[in-house]
């Protein structure tokens, strides 16, 4: 589904051309298969959401390629969505119009798209809100606009950077659990950057972690409890509460 | 509810109902006065001078009365608003157009900053009697005089306000696969439009000031012309007229940009109370 094949990407000081460039990606090699949820984890300036933006295509590799259902990805693609750490929502659009966006660019006509678009508002649980603009709602809503606009092209690899880095610990853990009922009822990849060691634990099947200077990838986990996890407190199961300390661990060393 | 509650205490501790009347909460009453206090105190001191130097109200409100019903007026308003108009236009096109473009590409904007930053900073007034030179006295040296006025506030706030459209914002249209083209329209102008809106106010007033500077210069028609051709006949009350048209249209103008720039910017409106 998705392989990354020894990349590296290494970052120029923009003022001084003397000065040698930071590492930010050294020989990363990762495989995601279809289906899978998998979790980018690691220390702020890690490379994990530059590797992110190399999959994504809005950033070019120096080394090393990234393949898609076989493909080398060189710009951004309709195989892929992003979900941004700032929702990235165009303010002057209101919630529909954003979620219609991505359709609106691929130059889908607008009752076909508008159509679409409030099926996933309604997916996301923002029916009724169609008509606000983002600065009316709160950032949890933001991002589940956010999140229905990605989902709206129907992408084979949802990919999100961060993205319940900006809302409260409350509302966190209510769109973590959202976000898996979601996958569970469309049949997405994910790929999920985040530095919290419960979120990635609670949403993924593998964590992958990674170090930093250079960003390489350091060990990845795999996160074997039974889904669906939201049902019961499955952060309470030992198994559970190993794998934290088994991955914080990692993330020590 | 908290509304019930509120109206249930209110009772109880049998509070008035309403807030006693207070000259504060009516400013207009008090703009009211104070123009009112202004004119007749003007009227009283206009009607012991010299009717060559300082006229007084009344004799404007006639003077007015007698240059609408000429049609005088109303003629030279019109010759006015068009070069205002076609001078105001141009620039508002070219204005965005080369602003869009200076924001966006590097390359555009070191080949255009030497000559705007020269022709900005030199004050326009002067060169006036060379664009006469080279237009005429008539309808297109207007024109031209009115662009050069309004044409750098749009240009320099458009090209600003693009660059000022944030790097992630762009990356969205990027990840959503927008061509060049659709990143433009869809997202790097309206993300700039309060920006251009500004200047776009801006550059209102300083149309206006242009169109008075070309017709005082070339003084034939308009209303700059009226002002010359009543201030050489000592008609004083004339010149007023003219002057407070001016200050109407302005106000007017101004008014309305405002008005289109709440429209535009809807979205802003929170961010804009809080600034």
């Amino acid at each position: 589904m998705l392989e990354v094949r020894h990349l590296s990407k290494v970052f120029f000081e923009q003022n001084d051309p003397q000065k040698p460039g930071l590492i930010a990606l050294y020989d990363i090699s990762l495989s995601v298969r279809r289906n899978e949820f998998v979790c980018l984890l690691g220390p702020s300036g890690c490379g994990k959401t530059t590797l992110i933006r190399i999959i994504a295509g809005l950033l070019p590799a120096d080394r090393g390629e990234v393949l898609v259902n076989g493909n080398p990805v060189t710009s951004p693609g309709r195989d892929r969505c992003m979900v941004f750490q700032q929702f990235g929502l165009l303010p002057w659009r209101t919630v529909l119009g954003n979620v219609e966006f991505g359709l609106e660019i691929e130059g889908m006509g607008r009752e076909e798209r508008r159509d679409i678009s409030r099926q996933y508002l309604e997916l996301v649980g923002l029916k009724g809100f169609e008509d606000y603009y983002p600065h009316q709602i709160s950032g949890g809503m933001q991002q589940r606009v956010g999140i229905a606009r990605a989902l709206s092209k129907k992408p084979d690899i949802l990919l999100m950077d961060e993205p319940f880095g900006a809302v409260d610990a409350q509302t966190r853990e209510q769109l973590q659990e959202e976000l898996l009922k979601i996958w569970a009822k469309t049949d997405t990849t994910v790929i999920f950057v985040t530095h919290s060691i419960d979120e990635s634990i609670y949403l993924s099947d593998r964590v992958v972690i990674m170090h930093s200077r250079p960003g390489r990838i350091k060990e990845e986990v795999a996160v074997e409890l039974p889904r669906p996890r939201w049902e019961g407190d499955v952060k309470a199961d030992p198994r559970f509460a190993q794998l934290r300390a088994r991955v914080r661990e990692s993330l020590r060393e | 509810m908290p509304g019930s509650l509120d109206e249930r205490l209110v009772r109880e501790l049998s509070f008035p109902r309403e807030r006693p009347w207070s000259l504060y909460d009516h400013p207009n009453l008090i703009r009211v006065a104070s123009v009112l206090c202004f004119l007749t105190a003007w009227e009283i001191y206009g009607r012991r001078t010299d009717p060559l130097l300082l006229t007084y109200p009344t004799a404007v409100f006639w003077a007015a009365v007698q240059l609408i019903r000429s049609g005088e007026l109303f003629r030279q308003l019109l010759v006015s608003l068009a070069s205002l108009s076609v001078g105001f236009g141009a620039s508002l096109l070219l204005g965005v157009g080369l602003g869009l473009a200076a924001g966006r590409s590097r390359l555009a904007e070191a080949l255009l900053d030497p000559h705007i930053n020269a022709l900005y900073a030199t004050p326009q007034v002067a060169l006036t009697p060379l664009l006469m030179m080279w237009f005429g006295l008539g309808f297109s040296v207007k024109v031209v005089i009115v662009f050069l006025f309004a044409f750098f506030p749009i240009l320099i706030n458009t090209a600003s306000g693009v660059k000022n459209v944030s790097g992630s914002m762009v990356e969205v249209g990027r990840a959503y696969m927008a061509s060049e083209r659709q990143l433009l329209l869809k997202v790097v102008f309206p993300a700039a439009l309060p920006f251009i809106m500004a200047g776009v106010r801006l550059a209102v007033g300083r149309a206006l000031v242009g169109m008075i500077v070309a017709e005082l210069f070339t003084a034939i028609t308009g209303l700059g012309a009226m002002l010359t051709l009543y201030g050489n006949l000592f008609e004083t009350a004339k010149m007023f007229v003219v002057i407070i048209v001016l200050g109407l249209l302005g106000v007017g103008l101004i008014q309305a940009t405002q008005a289109l720039e709440r429209r535009m910017a809807r979205w802003k409106e929170t961010e804009r109370a809080v600034s």
